[in-house]
């Protein structure tokens, strides 16, 4: 199992030291103009997570091919590219400049960014176009905001995903204890942290058994435990996000916390606790001791 | 970053005006330059709070925290004894090659001063505040002038000087008209302090850039629209 950072919480240029630390870096999400964003304020807490509406801010892809991707790949840590676009096109043209860079080691496909007018083509479409635009790794990051994410994750595989980053943020509002407006300029933005972990792990809970495919798990890790349940409900990676800004050393400490969490059910690796949710999977007990597999 | 993560005791509680001086354990961090800033586990809460550094006597680390939401409410909460994470220093600081520096301060924004005042051996200040209470904070600031409203500190700035100043935005953008060399310590939302989040996004120099890595120290001209 890797530990990755979501993406967009983290520059690894500005924190190299936390960078390092990771499995693999994913870079802020990459459009093919610059945007600079939406204005402030872009963030807010709430009791349990933050929203933010950062807007997709980034240099465009011209300069992040010639500036920041050759800087990137001295980290040292495998990378992999978030793009993101307003149109079908926009994904293929973005992975077909991607496709020859040996400094990237797979594309997260951001077909679910809540901060945006522009409301892309479908899934499937998407991950189609871009298959055809590069032999690259294929990630596919979805929106817990649907009906039933599991159909879109089939979509996504059929179109040839080679996996599911699950999840992205979900529209949140956080209004003003005094003025009752707003506490964003946007008004909504995406809700990250604590509150968004049960939403996340019914997504790849879902994903997991309607496709099979490696999910990277991610929204509301702040523990090894957490972690593991993520884990457990079928992703083969996590992800970091909000922790990551409250505690930059939380790469390491989930790791060991999870490393621990491991020693003490006796399960031998973590990998071997991915899927032990579903149903038909060996159940793994919490013990001191490792305990016999109970069949369910 | 050139940060490190601590866990520290609090060594003191105390209680100035309407505001909350936090003194806080130093242990291996660096107090850093003044006007840069740490980012403090906030009790409770999902996220830290960026709050520069007030004062810096050995083994020390204070912080002046207004209880304005619940993440400050949380800090000024805390008792003697208690433990938090301290992240930091983080940003730029201050330029201290000034040749007749003048500290400028308004209300909260008064924080990161006493630690400048020490750094540039006690120049002259002028500090605003919205009440009597509120100017008790004057007290950690020697050589200070106090305004309280109506009156403004701009009011009171006598021309001629290397301006250092933190405070509320309309008085740092009154201050930047007035002494457009200045140098002025701004504040935004930040979720990390060390670049991460690209939630303290503020206008400078025309683009809009991350407060906690460019500043939050910056030039009035930058910043000036």
């Amino acid at each position: 199992m890797r530990v990755l950072n979501a993406s967009g919480c983290l520059d690894a240029l500005t924190a190299p030291e936390v960078a390092r630390a990771l499995d693999v870096f994913v870079t802020k999400t990459v459009t093919p103009l610059p945007r600079e964003g939406n204005a402030a304020p872009r963030i807010a807490e709430v009791d349990h997570g933050m929203l933010n509406s950062i807007g997709l801010a980034n240099p465009g892809i011209d300069h992040f091919l010639s500036q920041a991707l050759p800087r990137l790949a001295e980290l040292g840590v495998p990378i992999w590219v978030s793009v993101g676009g307003f149109a079908t096109s926009e994904y293929a043209d973005l992975c077909d400049r991607l496709d020859d860079r040996p400094e990237v080691a797979a594309i997260e496909l951001n077909v679910s960014c809540p901060n945006v007018d522009d409301v892309p083509a479908s899934v499937g479409e998407i991950v189609a176009a871009a298959r055809d635009a590069t032999r690259k790794l294929l990630y596919t990051k979805l929106s817990p905001a649907t009906t039933d994410v599991a159909e879109v994750a089939r979509a996504a595989q059929a179109a040839g995903t080679d996996g599911l980053s699950l999840v992205n943020t979900i529209l949140g509002l956080a209004l003003d204890e005094r003025t009752l407006k707003p506490r964003l300029s946007r008004a909504v933005g995406g809700l990250s942290g604590p509150g968004l972990k049960p939403i996340a792990l019914a997504a790849v809970y879902d994903c997991y058994a309607a496709t099979g495919l490696p999910i990277v798990g991610m929204g509301g890790i702040a523990a090894g435990r957490d972690a593991l349940e993520f884990v457990a409900a079928g992703a083969a990676d996590i992800a970091l996000g909000t922790t990551l800004f409250s505690d930059p050393g939380s790469v390491t400490r989930i790791r060991a916390e999870l490393a621990n969490e491991v020693v003490t059910r006796g399960v031998g690796a973590v990998d071997n606790a991915i899927g032990v949710a579903h149903a038909g999977a060996t159940a793994i007990s919490e013990s001191s001791q490792p305990v016999a597999p109970v069949s369910v | 970053m050139m940060a490190e993560r601590e866990r520290s005791q609090i060594v003191a509680v105390e209680t100035i005006g309407p505001y909350t001086l936090l003194r806080v354990r130093r242990g291996f961090l660096d107090p850093g330059i003044p006007g840069q800033f740490f980012m403090l586990e906030a009790p409770g809460r999902p996220l830290p709070r960026p709050m520069s550094v007030c004062l810096a006597p050995p083994g020390e680390l204070g912080f002046l925290i207004d209880p304005i939401g619940a993440g400050t409410r949380a800090l000024c909460a805390l008792q003697p004894g208690d433990e938090l994470s301290l992240l930091g220093p983080l940003g730029n600081g201050y330029d201290l090659e000034v040749e007749r520096p003048l500290l400028v301060g308004g209300g909260i924004g008064i924080a990161p001063l006493p630690f400048l005042s020490k750094a540039l051996g006690h120049p002259p200040a002028i500090l605003g505040f919205r009440s009597d209470r509120h100017a008790e904070a004057a007290e950690l600031v020697p050589n200070a002038e106090v305004v309280v409203e109506p009156r403004f500190v701009t009011e009171a700035m006598p021309p001629g000087h290397d301006v250092l100043a933190c405070g509320p935005e309309a008085m740092l953008a009154a201050v930047a008209r007035l002494e457009p060399g200045a140098q002025l310590a701004w504040e935004a939302p930040m979720a990390c302090g060390y670049g991460a989040c690209y939630g303290c996004a503020v206008e400078i120099g025309g683009e809009l850039k991350r407060l906690c890595v460019e500043g939050p120290v910056l030039a009035a001209e930058a910043v000036a629209a």
